[in-house]
């Protein structure tokens, strides 16, 4: 794995230990996850403890230790998402495709995961792919999306 | 961009601005391109807007903006005329045309997306007609509706740093004086006097202070920060700059979270704006007064709303909060005195310095002054943000405001304060909204998220909902919240699942006050508080999933089935849906479900167009 841009990251924030976490949000925005070469890198850098860093890694919950899929699909799971059904956008999502919330599909085409709250409560429940955000949706509105999505994929 | 170089030029340019805009004799048009509008298309409808004002060769007449959250997000996107305040709703590029021939071209009204009286169908024009709008006191909200959150003309022009300007001119001690007068309580939940706690920041003897905005708005149903910071975003600034003038600061932090990307954009531009016309930054307004902002993105953890987990996350460690035996004004960031608040008692403060605390206890209750910003949301009507002064009840929030429960249905509960708050009923629907009220009544204001709940919605579950996001939020330093919550949600599910027996509920009571009594943070103590006021309020609800392991407003799973009744007409949709399998029934012949194979998945009534799945 090619880690210059890891090393670009560290110079934009001078190498500073006490931005540690705009750093690894840094990384995580160039390659949508934090690969272990680049987390190893990053301890050996600093002279900080690999498992300092992997602390902060699991303690945070935007940060992802494997490679997400092509099409993140988030359901927000705030109070008003929740009470209108958001918890059965995620049942409808792991049974069409097959893996369970939070993870992603072998083919790396599709993941899954759960968000707090993204502050949009008017169009619950709410379901973002890529960050297009697809409101008042229901398990059924759930299931056309993804066969749309690999129809598409599949098409290309 | 003009560099302000004093306060008098500050002002000259404001009295130029308002001469030219007085010459120019444009009209304003706003559209709403806040996080909800914009999920709806507001962009199409920005572009939509200025494609129609060329073609009609309306360039120089109209002046288009893009504002920030004018807060009935439910019917997005809305687009206003600040001139009388009209307001159009649901609009889609395809409708601009017509506003702009009716309203623009002819100076008349689009009259067919103007809100109406769903009753009588009477039109409602103006903001002071609609109801939504009428019946708040909208002290911090307006400026959304009227300026472009990124241009800081707009904000000079409505006012816009003359807070700054006055505290510069009256010093530290007046200012202190003023605040301590308002008694401006944190917004954030804490209620904690503001005055009072600039004060100690500002009498801690160190060489260095910080000032800090929290903006971590973690509580799930509440949007209030995140759309003065994409809205106004100068007034947050400018708060935290008369802020560190006070204090005697040099170095200030907005932490704000990630999952907030526009409020993130818009305040880094604005922090640019400030920059270049030297209100922030070295020597400002030529007084000699430094003071500069940077942005910490956060990483996705609720605790790090909790003042000392903030300080540690911007440290670049964990965000983990510590006893506060030494208060954070004492000895906070880096171990010197730091003053946080959050971001809508920041964007209070210039206004309070401006008019002054008489002016502002004038609004309110005794103990509360001044105003609130609600994210009204569940099953409402009319979702999104409310301004209302303290004091205002429930009823009038949830039903003058929010137009009642979505569908004509029964109001069930209110939730209020987010995951440390509770549950009320609608017998404390007259209750006053402030600080100390609905502390009293067993639920909290909190940050000021209010989620209404209608017969449907179970309150088990909801009790289980803020457990299970709580047990993954505690950051797991204090075993009574790591363990206690843990067990609760275990407790709470058995309940909700049918396991449960009377001294389940017990049990339960017997744990929340350990959790409440061992736990460090806010987070473990207000933990208890979603299913004790549950529990209190609710019982009834309880002993039906307990006695006849019932769940009486259809949610809890396993407590539910679903049937198909007589107004089934035999169409066979739900039948091909069913992931399942398991609805047998021919063409035009009432459907069966096999409960044996049901797996709950709920399809079968989302397609149905005839209203004939049940759930017992």
């Amino acid at each position: 794995m090619d880690l210059t841009f890891v090393d670009a990251i560290l110079t934009k924030h001078n190498r500073d230990t006490r931005s540690l976490l705009a750093i690894m949000q840094d990384i995580q925005e160039e390659v949508r996850y934090l690969p272990k070469e680049a987390v190893q890198h990053l301890s050996k850098e600093l002279s900080i403890p690999l498992s300092r860093i992997y602390a902060m890694a699991t303690f945070y919950n935007s940060f992802h230790l494997e490679p997400r899929g092509k099409y993140t699909c988030t359901v927000c799971m705030g109070t008003a998402c929740h009470v209108a059904g958001a918890p059965r956008l995620v049942e409808q999502l792991e049974r069409d495709l097959k893996i369970d919330s939070g993870k992603t599909t072998p083919d790396l085409m599709f993941s899954i995961e759960e968000v707090n709250c993204v502050g949009a409560c008017a169009l619950a429940p709410l379901l973002i792919v890529n960050g297009e955000y697809n409101s008042n949706m229901t398990s059924d509105a759930v299931s056309r999306k993804i066969k749309r999505l690999k129809k598409e994929e599949g098409g290309a | 961009m003009t560099k302000f170089t004093s306060v008098e030029a500050l002002h000259s340019h404001r009295e130029a601005l308002l001469a030219t805009k007085k010459d120019e004799n444009k009209k304003t048009v706003s559209v709403c391109a806040g996080t909800g509008c914009k999920a709806v298309g507001a962009d199409l409808v920005v572009e939509a807007f200025k494609a129609e004002i060329a073609k009609n060769g309306l360039e120089n007449a109209v002046h288009l903006k893009a504002t920030g959250c004018l807060g009935l997000c439910e019917k997005g996107t809305l687009v206003m005329m600040p001139a009388d305040q009209t307001v159009y709703h649901s609009i889609t590029p395809k409708k601009v045309p017509t506003i702009v021939e009716q309203a623009l071209v002819q100076d008349g009204r689009a009259d067919d997306f103007l809100f109406a009286d769903p009753e009588t169908g009477a039109k409602q024009p103006t903001m002071n007609d609609i109801p939504f709008y009428a019946s708040q006191k909208r002290l911090l909200l307006d400026k959304n509706t009227l300026i472009d959150p990124i241009c800081l003309d707009d904000y000079i022009s409505v006012g816009g740093y003359k807070g700054l300007a006055k505290a510069l001119e009256i010093g530290p001690d007046k200012v202190i004086d003023e605040m301590k007068k308002a008694t401006l309580r944190g917004r954030g939940g804490g209620g904690f006097p503001a005055g009072r706690k600039w004060e100690t920041c500002r009498n801690a003897p160190s060489d260095k202070r910080y000032v800090i905005c929290n903006a971590d708005e973690g509580d799930p149903g509440a949007f209030m920060d995140a759309s003065l910071l994409e809205g106004q975003p100068h007034s947050v600034i400018e708060g935290m700059i008369i802020g560190a003038y006070t204090i005697g600061s040099d170095e200030g932090y907005v932490y704000v979270r990630h999952e907030y990307p526009l409020a993130v954009e818009r305040l880094t531009k604005a922090l640019e704006q400030v920059r270049a016309s030297g209100l922030l930054g070295e020597n400002i307004l030529g007084t000699g007064f430094n003071f500069d902002i940077k942005i910490n993105k956060g990483g996705g953890a609720f605790v790090c709303g909790e003042s000392t987990a903030l300080m540690a996350s911007i440290e670049g460690r964990v965000g983990e909060p510590r006893a506060k035996h030494i208060h954070t004004v004492v000895a906070g960031l880096n171990d010197k005195p730091t003053n946080l608040n959050n971001v809508e008692t920041w964007a209070t403060v210039p206004l309070i310095v401006e008019h002054g605390a008489d002016w502002f206890t004038q609004m309110g209750t005794k103990g509360s002054p001044g105003t609130k910003i609600f994210s009204l949301v569940g099953k409402v009507n009319n979702t999104g943000l409310v301004e209302a002064e303290m004091g205002a009840t429930l009823r009038q929030i949830i039903f003058d405001m929010g137009g009642g429960i979505r569908g004509g249905r029964p109001f069930k509960a209110v939730q209020t304060g987010g995951p440390s708050g509770g549950c009320l009923p609608a017998d404390k629907l007259d209750v006053p909204v402030d600080f100390d009220t609905l502390w009293n009544e067993g639920s909290m204001m909190g940050s000021g998220g209010m989620v209404a709940m209608d017969d449907q919605t179970c309150m088990v579950d909801v009790a289980r909902y803020f457990l299970d996001f709580l047990k993954f939020e505690s950051c797991g330093k204090c075993t009574t919240c790591r363990e206690g919550i843990r067990r609760l949600h275990q407790l709470v599910s058995d309940v909700a699942e049918g396991r449960a027996t009377e001294e389940t509920l017990d049990l339960i009571e017997t744990l929340a006050e350990t959790v409440e009594k061992g736990s460090l943070c806010a987070l473990g103590t207000s933990a208890v508080n979603p299913v004790l006021s549950t529990l209190k309020y609710f019982r009834e609800e309880y002993l039906a999933h307990v006695r006849d392991k019932k769940c009486p407003a259809g949610v809890c799973k396993e407590l539910i089935t679903y049937h198909i009744n007589e107004n089934c007409t035999g169409c066979l949709i739900c039948k091909r849906r069913c992931p399942e399998q398991c609805i047998a029934g021919e063409n035009k012949q009432i459907h069966v479900i096999d409960t044996s194979k049901c797996t709950k998945c709920g399809i079968c009534k989302d397609v149905c167009k005839f209203d004939a799945v049940e759930i017992y």
